[in-house]
């Protein structure tokens, strides 16, 4: 089968669906490849090049006539005629957005692989276009703000004084918003990043970026796309804007919702906080603009002389690189469907990637295909096993704290009433050395609690003062008492191992401590 | 000798009582702690040997004092304690420690009761003192066996296994309420031989409380019972001082007694369990796993020279000791390898320790210090839980539950909400161990399991040394 290879008539498109490379590739396939005049000038791929990789240099129609066409660009009107019937077009069709567009390719009788519906399970990332060029995208965004801005990206310290490093924050951080966080990076910036995907956050981290995250519930992504938000979100994540925006001097938006118009990510106020001189680039200016103010393919001043940049053809600014990716694309795709390498198309329905990317099949249109649900955190995470009814301490409810203290407090003041007056004076003694106890012991530091042990069991030794006593109290009238001697003794004798052997042994442990 | 000189130098001991214990809070202000411990000892003893034995002037006359056989009867046994006492503190190996001072616990417990009878003996009590002299001799005697059975327990002259007598809560409580019984029927009536009776009695159901509480407590739990009885020693010395009027001992009891109930107060807190349920004993058994069977994985060997080729190479190790190390007799060995990786391989070596590691508290403390390992590297689990994410390798040696994941993973696991030091949070955890067996709570480790985890088997002893040959 032949494979052509048009120039893409879209006004300002630089790239183009192959490249010398690839067109050996797709003869390494089985094909014949037949590029259109003139078809990579703009990239840089001279009509030379594709002649010694081994390509047929045609004109328009012989192109357009061929059984496989590859382009970029969705086909004007007229091109489609060109085509014959049950030819296969592999092109960026937008379909969500073009039932007339399908309608057109449909009755022409094509079969239709859209390179920007693939889905984004891992198996079809070397096929993913919309990565590929977002990641181009991110990438040029990042160098046209930087061109737009009158700094350096980097902080320095100069003879001439510290400069201070660009602060650039990045809205949404798909494979667009990564790559312009890379870059920023690589340029010195100070970058923060966010995303309605929380589960993104690592990612941003991993790319050397802050994440900072809405404050509230995340949306968690079936397709790997993000979705709308909901109120509640949206106004937390305005009030999270508000406040990034106001502190960068570049912003960079890249939210998309497949399907849908861009969401309204930054507000007039936003935009008239910033500083003058500031660079936003709004990277969905083409499907309605995530930034107030900005407008398709043009650079806005606005009165306080922030710049907004809204050019939708950012991978087309760097055309060799962007037509080099999207031509390695289109190979992977055509390996996968050309299983025996002979140059003979064979489709496999059963294939969610080659069925999710048919969006007209034999002059049918087949689009929506039926859903694949891909993440990178599952949709319902599995809820976590009821956890057992937590033990907690109840406070206990101060009433009873008071009642239980107030009745002990009477039972006292009872018991000291009917107390003789000596009592009550030693008592005043015990309770005041409790007290003081508690505080001086709880200053001591683990690590000395051996040591206090053995102190204090030396000083509890000081019982033996209750035994001298018991020993003069051994003088009764009837004379010595003996038995009184015997265990007064005895209790000096014990009381003294502790008081000496307390304090040694204390001595000795204290003196091993020491400082490094 | 005058009476306020007396009572003059009972305020200024307990006042350098107070200042060694405050003294004792760090480790620069320690020894002098301990001096003025030593001197405010002294101050109080010389005073009332010289009251003793003179006896002191009251309106021109002289009371009290004893004749010339006091001499002998008071300095002859202060002697031979002192020389006992000085001997066994010079003797005992660092590792003895805990034991020592449950001895010591028990001299003061006796003492205590010795106090009481001799009281009793002198007669003339009233009602108040009475009761006080009960309240003192049961403490004494619950201190004294109860210390007792912990030294055994800690000497290993016992099995260490919690003592399960059936309805032993009941037989703590029964004994408790005939002590009260007893107390309320010694105060009304303590003349004769109902009152030795009664002594007799209340002597001899504490001596068996004493006994039988501690019995029940198994050896993880030693350091809340050591200090604990510490407390009751304080509290039985308070006792006596009420009996018989003296104030130096009703400070020195109460110092001590709310010192050690502090210390056990903490002791509990480190280990998420209340102090009723300590002292209602019965936790861990040894060896059997408790709760269902569960698979935990695989656990990994390594080598002796592999885990000093990761030393080696590793920027900053944590070693967490625990009882097992004093098992061992390893702190030198550990001592020496910290030195060496510091000294010849320029590694941050540093110990966690986390509070009721040992049988006592602060038990690795004196263990490290005694092997020189300067105190400066030996931080509290408080001070070194946030840093094991940065650290290369840990070294678990002796240690079991004191750093189980399962404590903060497993809210059924029976050491549930204890704190622990999170070792695992490391790039690589060694475990030296002498088999696969459970720690004291009998509870399986699921740190052994973890990828980032390997086990040194063998005596932890020469596993460090073997280290060290291989550095």
């Amino acid at each position: 089968m032949q494979i052509g290879i048009p120039r893409e008539s879209l006004a300002g498109e630089t790239r183009v669906a192959a490249t010398p490379k690839s067109v050996a590739q797709l003869i390494k396939l089985g094909y014949t490849v037949a590029v259109e005049k003139g078809a990579g000038a703009h990239a840089s791929y001279p009509d030379e090049q594709y002649a010694q990789a081994g390509a047929e240099v045609v004109d328009a129609a012989a192109a357009w006539g061929a059984d496989i066409v590859t382009k970029i660009n969705p086909p004007t009107d007229a091109e489609i005629k060109l085509t014959k019937a049950g030819a296969i077009l592999i092109s960026l069709i937008a379909a969500p957005r073009s039932p007339e567009l399908l309608d057109k390719l449909a009755k022409q009788g094509l079969t239709v692989l859209a390179m920007d519906s693939v889905p984004r399970i891992s198996r079809a990332q070397s096929l993913d276009v919309i990565s590929s060029m977002a990641n181009i995208g991110g990438y040029r965004a990042v160098v046209e703000a930087a061109h737009e801005f009158g700094s350096f990206f980097t902080g320095q310290v100069t003879a001439a004084g510290k400069v201070p490093p660009a602060r650039v924050f990045v809205s949404g951080a798909g494979v667009a918003g990564l790559s312009a966080i890379g870059t920023a990076r690589a340029l010195g910036a100070i970058v923060r990043a966010t995303d309605i995907r929380a589960e993104v956050a690592e990612q941003v981290e991993s790319m050397g970026a802050e994440f900072v995250a809405v404050q509230a519930e995340a949306q968690k992504s079936a397709d790997g796309y993000a979705q709308e938000a909901s109120e509640d979100y949206a106004a937390a994540a305005a009030k999270m804007y508000a406040e990034q925006v106001k502190d960068a001097d570049i912003v960079i938006t890249t939210a998309l919702i497949p399907g849908k118009p861009a969401p309204r990510l930054l507000t007039e106020e936003m935009v008239a906080s910033m500083k003058p001189g500031s660079v936003i680039v709004d990277m969905a200016a083409g499907t309605g603009g995530n930034v107030a103010g900005s407008k398709p393919d043009e650079l806005v001043v606005t009165a306080n002389g922030v710049k907004i940049v809204g050019y939708t053809d950012l991978p087309g600014r760097l055309p060799t690189q962007a037509s080099q990716l999207y031509a390695t694309n289109i190979v992977n795709l055509m390996k996968l469907l050309t299983p025996e390498k002979d140059g003979q198309v064979v489709f496999d329905w059963e294939d969610v990637v080659q069925r999710g990317m048919a969006v007209v099949t034999d002059g049918e249109i087949t689009w929506p295909p039926p859903k694949v649900a891909v993440s990178a955190a599952p949709l319902t995470p599995t809820p976590p096993p009821p956890a057992p009814p937590k033990e907690e301490k109840k406070p206990r409810d101060p009433r009873i704290t008071y009642t239980v203290a107030g009745i002990c407090a009477a039972a006292l003041l009872a018991l000291f009433w009917v107390s003789p007056v000596g009592l009550l004076s030693h008592f005043m003694v015990f309770m005041l050395s409790v007290v003081v106890g508690y505080y001086v012991i709880g200053n001591v530091s683990h690590s000395l609690h051996t040591p206090l042990m053995s102190v204090t069991n030396a000083i509890s030794g000081i019982i033996i003062v209750g035994s001298l006593v018991g020993l003069t109290q051994s003088q009764t009238a009837s004379g010595t008492s003996i038995p009184i001697v015997i265990l007064a003794v005895a209790g000096i004798l014990l009381a003294s191992i502790n008081v000496f052997g307390g304090f040694t042994v204390t001595q000795r442990m204290l003196k091993m401590f020491k400082k490094g | 000798m005058a009476p306020t000189l007396q009572s003059g130098s009972y305020i200024l001991a307990g006042l350098l009582f107070i200042l060694a214990l405050a003294g004792l809070s760090k480790h620069e202000t320690s020894k002098r702690g301990n001096v003025l411990g030593c001197v405010g000892m002294a101050v109080a003893l010389i005073i009332t040997v010289l009251t003793t034995l003179i006896g002191y002037r009251s309106g021109g006359v002289i009371l009290g004092g004893l004749p010339a056989w006091g001499v002998a009867a008071v300095l002859l046994p202060m002697a031979a304690g002192a020389v006992i006492g000085i001997l066994r503190a010079l003797k005992v190996e660092m590792t003895g420690m805990p034991e020592l001072i449950a001895l010591f616990h028990s001299f003061v417990g006796l003492a205590a009761v010795l106090v009481g009878w001799v009281s009793f003996m002198e007669g003339g009590l009233d009602k108040l003192h009475a009761g006080e002299l009960f309240v003192g001799v049961f403490i004494g005697a619950v201190t004294f066996t109860g210390s007792i059975i912990a030294f055994m327990k800690l000497s290993a002259r016992m099995k260490s296994a919690p003592l399960a007598l059936p309805h032993h809560n009941l037989i703590n409580l029964a004994a408790l309420v005939a002590f009260v019984a007893l107390t309320v029927v010694f105060v009304l009536k303590h003349q004769g031989a109902v009152g030795w009776i009664m002594l007799a009695a209340v002597t001899i159901i504490a001596l068996a409380l004493g006994l039988h509480l501690v019995a029940a407590i198994g050896g993880g739990d030693m350091p809340v019972v050591v200090s604990m009885l510490n407390s009751y020693s304080g509290w039985a010395a308070a006792a006596a001082g009420f009996t018989l009027n003296n104030d130096l001992l009703i400070i020195t009891g109460a110092l001590v007694g709310s010192s050690g109930a502090y210390l056990s107060y903490i002791m509990c807190k480190a280990m998420n369990r209340s102090f009723i349920s300590v002292i209602m004993g019965g936790f861990g058994s040894d060896g059997a796993v408790v709760g269902e069977a569960k698979d935990y994985g695989e656990h990994r060997e390594i080598t002796a020279p592999e885990v000093a080729e990761l030393l080696k190479h590793a920027s900053s190790v944590i070693i967490t000791p625990g009882y097992g190390m004093a098992v061992a007799q390893a702190q030198t060995a550990v001592a020496e390898l910290t030195t060496k990786l510091h000294r010849e391989h320029g590694v941050k070596v540093r110990f966690g320790i986390h509070p009721v590691a040992g049988r006592l508290p602060g038990h690795m403390n004196v263990l490290l210090a005694e092997a020189k390992v300067p105190y400066d590297i030996v931080l509290e689990m408080d001070e070194i839980n946030d840093d094991f994410s940065d650290t290369d390798v840990v070294l678990v040696i002796g240690a079991n539950d004191t750093v189980n994941p399962a404590a903060l993973d497993d809210p059924h696991s029976p050491i549930a909400g204890m704190p622990v030091l999170h070792v695992w949070e490391a790039g690589q955890v060694i475990i030296f161990k002498r088999s696969m067996a459970t720690g004291y709570a009998g509870v399986q480790n699921p740190l052994f399991f973890k990828e980032n985890s390997a086990m040194l088997f063998g005596d932890a002893k020469q596993r460090v040394e073997d280290i060290i040959r291989a550095l």
